[in-house]
């Protein structure tokens, strides 16, 4: 039985922010079956009372000095820019103007 | 004059210390290699001759003036293209960033400049480091230089291939699952991943943070730990950095090159040291044990139980963290933005940005990771890798309480034809098998050439302890001096 449907893997698409094409989604439908299937061997493992690892150090949080040190100009964080305007990075429309108004 | 070209890191840095030649000879010689071959390598995405120039001129100028110049001064080096480079293009191979020149520099190649090497460019890779043979770069693939018809490894088969062709001494890489170590495993030449936070990870662009780790990549094992020291240790910018010195690896090179491992206890992963290896490699390994106990080491053979579970484990973690981690590429703050046209919502302009951006092997694992991480599945998957991820990190520190490092092979196969395994990927995903234990324990790991199997170079790997890089050094500069060197065909 497959792991995952054709139609679960197009609502992957759509959380992952990919418009992927039809093409596309019936390989990686297929494909994505054939990983799902490999990894769901980490079920085998008796774990259930095992502490979880996030990360192989201990995390703490770091903090440093309050004090000014040089960063980035306007300019210099928007040089990669798609579009930039008013030392903005420049979207497209989030709100329908009915809303924004 | 023998060519500048075949000669080591620390040889060239003796030249250059004894003004036997300048570093703008030893640094056009390498320009001149690069262009004669990189057209059949491909081990560069971009050659910044004149960066390299420059900062050459510099080191002879220092020189000149009497300024004291550091032990890999005057030395070129070659980038992974995952690390930010300021005003040099930094691509991590994807579409999504080709026209992308960062306004700052990762503290790696801070440490490169101000340790007097010289930045010969980048270096090809699998897209966004996720791949084991560079053929998932978006600018085509890298080709090995012992057969132009074989892939280099991955995802940094440009360093090492660099490294292969003489066109570079010195390379830097990266590795998640085995990126640095497996590149050099079938390229024959040295490839260290460094302790998990023993290497500054700012500005090298985020595939998966608990496991991405840069170090050093070079042609001898001395090599790779002048570099290893020159780039590693503490870095205030990265919260993941361990605050301790770096571990004395260029004293542990040298002594190893002694060629005595008397008093060393090693362990041979019993998981990975029968099935799963082809046996040309099995037979290289078998011998390179030999070697190792001819030279005064003690040889055991060490269980690791749930090593076989690191591969499905990692698949599941190292595609989540992938998954949030390039959120980022939204065609907002840089690289590309498609579908702009007034017409489309934000959120299209993203959807169609990331797929016209990325290429499949990303795409996969956005979409795994996003399926591992989503509610209702995240127990039996996410959750579950993390679970085994502290089975085999206990695998490692009670492997440690009996033997000083473990060894196996760092690959289960030779450098295989371009094209061989890109139809099915996780056929591609096996070429991992044996490096990605280390990672999720977050041990360092070291591939030293050992071997040839059928004309194509074998990979031994050496895993120590947390913060014990030093061990691996010894090891493996020990083998070298017994096996060593293994030269491709002349290109």
């Amino acid at each position: 039985m497959a792991a995952i449907s054709r139609e679960e893997v197009a609502h992957l698409a759509r959380l992952s922010r990919l418009a992927v094409t039809e093409e596309e989604l019936a390989t990686l439908a297929g494909q994505l079956d054939v990983i799902l299937q490999a990894v769901a061997q980490v079920g085998e493992v008796t774990a259930a009372d095992i502490p979880p690892t996030s990360h192989s150090v201990p995390l703490t949080n770091v903090l440093r000095d309050d004090v000014v040190a040089s960063c980035l100009t306007p300019q210099e964080a928007l040089s990669g820019a798609p579009d930039a305007a008013e030392q903005r990075f420049r979207v497209p429309r989030i709100l329908d103007e009915d809303v924004a108004s | 004059m023998t060519d500048l070209t075949s000669f080591s890191a620390a040889e060239l840095a003796g030249l250059v210390a004894r003004g036997e030649s300048s570093a703008v000879e030893v640094t056009q010689a390498h320009l001149d290699r690069i262009s004669a071959v990189d057209d059949r390598v491909h081990a560069f995405l971009h050659v910044d001759t004149e960066g390299a120039l420059d900062a050459a001129r510099d080191v002879d100028s220092r020189r000149a003036a009497g300024e004291p110049l550091g032990p890999l001064a005057g030395v070129p080096v070659a980038v992974k293209d995952v690390l930010t480079t300021k005003g040099v293009p930094t691509t991590a191979g994807s579409k999504i960033l080709a026209d992308w020149r960062p306004p700052y520099d990762s503290t790696i190649v801070r440490r490169l400049r101000a340790a007097g090497t010289v930045m010969l460019g980048k270096t090809n890779m699998d897209e966004f480091a996720m791949g084991s043979s560079t053929e998932y770069s978006a600018f085509g693939p890298t080709h090995n230089p012992w057969d132009l018809s074989r892939i280099p490894g991955g995802s940094g088969g440009g360093s090492s291939a660099a490294l292969a062709a003489y066109e570079t001494p010195l390379s830097i890489g990266s590795d998640t699952g085995g990126s640095i170590r497996q590149p050099g495993a079938v390229t024959g030449t040295v490839g260290v991943k460094p302790t998990y936070g023993g290497t500054s990870r700012y500005g090298l662009v985020a595939f998966s943070s608990s496991l991405d780790t840069p170090g050093p990549c070079a042609r001898t094992v001395l090599d790779a730990a002048l570099l290893h020291e020159a780039i590693g240790g503490h870095d205030p910018l990265d919260s993941t950095s361990i605050p301790a010195p770096v571990p004395d690896v260029v004293a542990a090179a040298r002594l190893g090159a002694s060629g005595d491992l008397t008093g060393v206890r090693l362990g041979v992963v019993r998981e990975f040291a029968g099935e799963g290896a082809e046996p040309g490699v099995l037979a290289a390994f078998r011998a390179a044990v030999e070697t190792l106990t001819k030279l005064g080491a003690e040889v055991v053979e060490v269980s690791c139980p749930h090593f076989q579970y690191a591969l499905p484990a990692y698949y599941l973690i190292a595609p989540s963290e992938c998954s949030s981690n390039l959120a980022r590429f939204d065609g907002v703050r840089f690289g590309l933005r498609v579908g702009d046209d007034g017409t489309r919502s934000l959120e299209e302009v993203m959807s169609a940005t990331r797929e016209a951006g990325f290429g499949p092997e990303v795409k996969r694992r956005v979409m795994l990771g996003t399926y591992a991480l989503s509610s209702g599945y995240y127990d039996a998957y996410y959750g579950q890798a993390q679970k085994v991820r502290t089975l085999i990190s206990r695998d490692f520190t009670t492997a440690f309480d009996q033997v000083d490092a473990l060894i196996s092979p760092t690959t289960p196969f030779v450098a295989f034809p371009v094209g061989a395994r890109t139809a099915d990927p996780y056929q591609m995903y096996l070429a991992d098998l044996f490096t990605i234990p280390s990672n999720l324990y977050g041990g360092p790991g070291i591939s030293v050439p050992c071997g040839l199997a059928d004309g194509l170079p074998v990979g031994l790997q050496v895993m120590a302890p947390t913060m014990a890089d030093d061990r691996m050094y010894r090891v493996a500069a020990a083998l070298e001096s017994a096996v060593g060197p293994f030269t491709p065909p002349a290109l």
